[in-house]
């Protein structure tokens, strides 16, 4: 369903939840809203579902509006929280409700009951109750329940939060393989860039009910359009003045961030481009299971970058260089991402 | 005042020694229990079945057959079965409106239904005599139109109404509140109107405690004294519900008489406690 959404607003008292927020989505695709807890996602989400009114904007379905409709009417399916499955009916029961709602011959709801049951990995598992249920199953249980009546919208909020780590990676898989195969619009709420990242066509950065950027997952990592974005995707480190740097002398002064991923380090012996090198000590190193994690002092910043686990293991207190490929320059209202001048400089000199 | 709270006897823990009493304190604890669970609990108990049944079983149950008792019994089985379907309705519609919805006024509302177990029955009585007695506020308007509601059973139907009107919502509201609105909103976004919401998804959810509400509820209607002692009016045959009936032979020494309409009431609480006990146990089965 192709969605519309023009400068919805929604306000409790004088607290702005949702400001001037528009978009507008294509038909299929599978949209992420990420951001900080409360900062007005599932706010968006439960007023494109009906279950909040917005104090003003505008909503259209496939050009028609909707602000004004029940949640009955708008044709969605919606992925609580915390899965909002019928305590007291069986899992069969809770997926055929909504056929029931629609009043489905009973042969023809019990075919379409089964054939999700077989498609979200349940068989066999229609005659329980929700309270048998694990975390894993009870998800898939409420995502059956809500595409069970073909919604032409999708809503899902916070989809993996009540599961544990290991399950959550199985099923963002999985959601994301189902909603591929019924080329259903989708909308999930998430606080968690990485699988925002992972299941997204595309993410809706959302801070303090503003929409603060809209694009793919790459496009957002690439070139955050605003600071806090960038703060926000990713690791960083936040430098005062960023023309200090090696590099990046012919930068006007203004804040910098910089990823511990575009930062390199480099032991003596290691290391080309002398002239992108910043001197500086190593003053901790943590092990995250795939990557060291390092703390260099460099000047007036401790600046965390990774080391790959194939190269020599650094000690607290080595002297090292660093190069720093690229960083965000921005001030209060915009940033821009820039290169390492040195890096490509036209008369490198080599040792 | 009514019980309100829910013992269900806990699990048996066991307790690591640091943590327990030495053996002559348990004992001592479970003993005085005892002692005053038989004083002041089963030994009156008993005692209204002894002198209830003390001139013979022929005698007990003539005194249950005899006309007034027989009217007496009659009106308490209508005066609940009057208000606790009153009630009921009444303290779904409270619960539904607090829980669901946002409004202003809304902890005035909850204190209100709270009103009639602060206040003593007596002044709630008090209360529907002043408003519709004879001398009361509407009392010249229902007199023209010859309307009895004090000294009939209208009046006792109010008062009962008054006294037994938090029982159903005071259950129900923590509930609701525990449960929140998600079932609710999941049934609307699957498309379910208002009438199917509350039918398939509410009611389910809310029908053991409306059960136990409903329970407490009656015992209270049928047991009610102070309050419809005040606007009965004490007329024999006509206006008397057992507790009342109760009270007038035994203040003319009708001992036996009115133990005997007392075992009745006596029996409607045993059987209460029993109802309650067997919707505990299913509600608790159910959750297993």
């Amino acid at each position: 369903m192709h969605i519309q959404v023009k400068d919805l607003n929604k306000s409790f008292g004088s607290e702005y939840a949702v400001q001037d927020v528009s978009f507008a989505i294509e038909e299929g695709s599978l949209i992420g809203l990420l951001g900080p807890s409360g900062g007005g996602k599932t706010t968006i989400l439960r007023m494109l579902a009906g279950l909040e009114e917005p104090t003003s904007g505008e909503i259209y379905f496939h050009g028609k509006r909707v602000e004004n409709l029940p949640p009955q009417k708008r044709g969605i399916g919606f992925v609580f929280q915390n899965y909002a499955l019928f305590k007291h009916m069986t899992v069969f029961d809770n997926i055929a409700f909504g056929l029931a709602v629609q009043k489905k011959p009973r042969k023809e709801a019990k075919a379409r009951v089964e054939e999700l049951l077989e498609l979200t990995g349940l068989s066999g598992l229609g005659g329980r109750y929700p309270h048998q249920l694990s975390g894993g199953q009870k998800q898939r249980v409420a995502f059956a329940r809500a595409i069970a009546p073909e919604p032409q919208l999708l809503l899902l909020d916070e989809p993996f939060a009540a599961i544990d780590a290991k399950v959550r990676k199985e099923l963002r898989t999985w959601l994301r393989e189902m909603i591929n195969r019924l080329k259903i619009t989708t909308i999930f709420v998430t606080h968690d860039q990485e699988e925002a990242v992972e299941v997204a066509d595309e993410i809706m950065v959302i801070n303090k009910g503003s929409l603060e950027q809209k694009g793919t997952p790459w496009d957002i990592y690439k070139e955050p359009q605003t600071p806090f974005v960038a703060g926000f995707i990713g690791e960083s480190n936040l430098v005062e003045d960023c023309s200090r740097l090696k590099g990046f002398e012919r930068e006007r002064a203004a804040k910098g961030m910089i990823r511990p991923e575009f930062i390199e380090i480099f032991l003596p012996g290691e290391g080309t481009i002398v002239s992108a090198l910043e001197p500086g000590t190593v003053r901790s190193t943590y092990f995250r299971g795939t990557v060291w994690e390092v703390e260099v002092e460099t000047g007036p910043h401790r600046l965390t970058a990774y080391r790959s686990l194939e190269q020599d293991p650094l000690e607290v207190g080595d002297e090292v260089r660093i190069l720093i490929h690229r960083l965000y320059r921005f001030d209060d209202h915009s940033g821009v991402m820039v290169e390492n001048a040195n890096k490509v400089d036209p008369m490198p000199v080599y040792i | 005042m009514a019980v309100m709270t829910r013992v269900q006897a806990a699990k048996p823990v066991s307790r690591p020694r640091h943590l327990t009493e030495p053996a002559w304190v348990r004992w001592l604890l479970i003993g005085v229990a005892l002692l005053f669970l038989a004083l002041m609990l089963i030994l009156p108990l008993a005692t209204v079945f002894a002198e209830a049944f003390k001139n013979g079983a022929d005698l007990y149950f003539a005194a249950l057959k005899e006309k007034n008792a027989l009217s007496a019994i009659r009106l308490t089985l209508l005066v609940a079965a009057i208000a606790v379907p009153l009630n009921l309705v009444f303290g779904i519609a409270a619960a539904w409106a607090i829980t669901k919805f946002n409004f202003r006024g809304k902890n005035l509302l909850i204190t209100l239904i709270d009103l009639p177990f602060s206040v003593s029955p007596v002044i709630a009585g008090l209360v529907f005599v002043l408003i519709f007695g004879s001398k009361g506020w509407f009392g010249p308007f229902l007199s023209e139109r010859d309307i009895k509601i004090i000294f009939a059973v209208p009046g006792i139907v109010l008062t009962t109404v008054f006294v037994t009107f938090p029982f159903v919502a005071r259950e129900l509201i923590p509930l609701m509140q525990a449960q929140g609105t998600a079932e609710e909103e999941a049934a609307a976004s699957l498309g379910a109107g208002g009438w199917r919401i509350f039918w398939k998804v509410t009611l389910p959810n809310i029908k053991w405690a409306l059960l136990y509400g409903v329970i407490l509820c009656n015992a209270r209607a049928m047991g009610e004294f102070g309050a419809v002692s005040v606007v009965s009016g004490h007329i024999r045959g006509k206006t008397n519900t057992l507790p009342l009936q109760v009270e007038i032979l035994y203040n003319e020494y009708n001992f036996s008489a009115a133990f005997a309409c007392a075992s009745l009431l006596v029996l409607l609480a045993l059987v209460t406690l029993g109802v309650k006990s067997l919707v505990e146990w299913l509600q608790h089965r159910k959750q297993e």
